[in-house]
């Protein structure tokens, strides 16, 4: 996801998009993506850590974008 | 002096970025992404615009991990030269070699125009064959041009005089209208407009020349 504070056109797009289809009270929309990743069997703090990991260097630019990982068993 | 242009698989200004080089009197070696290493004694290196590995993930990500980026950011932390244009700022903002990220632009438009940039720094070799506040035209064509930076970010770049150029109209959101960005060093420099598509008559301007050639000039007599 985009950090609050971070301008998002896409996000404002879809917002406008809805209020056009009469969708009332959609006060935000923030778009972001979900990476779904399969992973050899391992421990799942170990996993949760690596995947954190690979957030940290690539999947996620921290710059302007925040990130969650979710192990899904 | 010598220039390396990396190219990515879906680079598409390399070429043009290498006739430009070489028009202002640089030899120019054309390195592939997945080369280990710089070719020797490399003064300058130049990331060219396009869209590496099909701006997947976010543009500019992927390349930055390729391997040939891991060399280039070595080149950079001695103290070498390096330009981003359009892609390669893209690149170079991934790298974390230049701060803030560029994202879809504010229209939600590819945008491909001529713009007018102010020169806000002729404190570095690419901007030194220009006049401060000289405003030149050069094309952008990109569609993640969205320069985003936090205010303490903005506010080091204006003290430090590390904002290169500013579009004169923008359009496509960037804060404080930032068209390109320079690292502390005054080393690198990071732009969306390109330089190497303004480079003889037939282009429709010149304007991109006096970048070349002033960084030709201060690197030979350096």
């Amino acid at each position: 996801m985009l950090k609050s504070g971070v301008l998002d056109p896409q996000g404002d797009a879809v917002q406008h998009a809805l209020g056009a289809l009469g969708f009332n009270g959609v006060e935000q929309v923030r778009q972001g993506k979900v990476i779904d990743l399969e992973l050899a069997d391992m421990e799942e703090a170990a996993a949760k850590s690596a995947v954190t990991e690979m957030c940290e260097k690539l999947l996620a630019n921290t710059v302007i974008e925040s990130y969650t990982v979710e192990i899904l068993l | 002096m010598k220039v390396a242009v990396v190219v990515f698989p879906g680079s598409n200004c390399d070429r043009d970025m290498a006739v430009a080089l070489r028009a202002a009197g640089f030899e120019v070696a054309m390195v592939w992404h997945k080369e280990a290493r710089l070719p020797e004694r490399i003064d300058l290196v130049a990331i060219p615009g396009g869209f590496s590995f099909g701006d997947y993930l976010r543009c500019g990500a992927i390349a930055a991990k390729s391997p040939i980026c891991q060399s280039v950011i070595a080149h950079a932390q001695r103290g070498g030269f390096v330009l981003g244009v359009c892609n390669g700022f893209q690149v170079l903002a991934e790298t974390g070699l230049l701060p803030g990220a560029l994202i879809r632009n504010s229209n939600l438009k590819f945008l491909c125009k001529d713009v007018d940039l102010k020169v806000q720094s002729t404190a570095s070799s690419f901007t030194s064959g220009y006049q401060q506040d000289q405003v030149i035209s050069l094309p952008i064509a990109h569609h993640d041009g969205n320069y985003r930076l936090d205010a303490e970010g903005v506010k080091r770049l204006q003290d430090q005089d590390r904002i290169a150029f500013t579009y004169q109209s923008n359009p496509n959101g960037s804060v404080d209208d930032i068209a390109g960005v320079l690292s502390e060093n005054k080393r690198i420099l990071g732009l969306m407009p390109h330089p190497e598509r303004a480079i003889e008559p037939a282009h429709g301007g010149i304007d991109g020349q006096a970048m070349f050639q002033g960084c030709l000039n201060q690197l030979a007599s350096a």
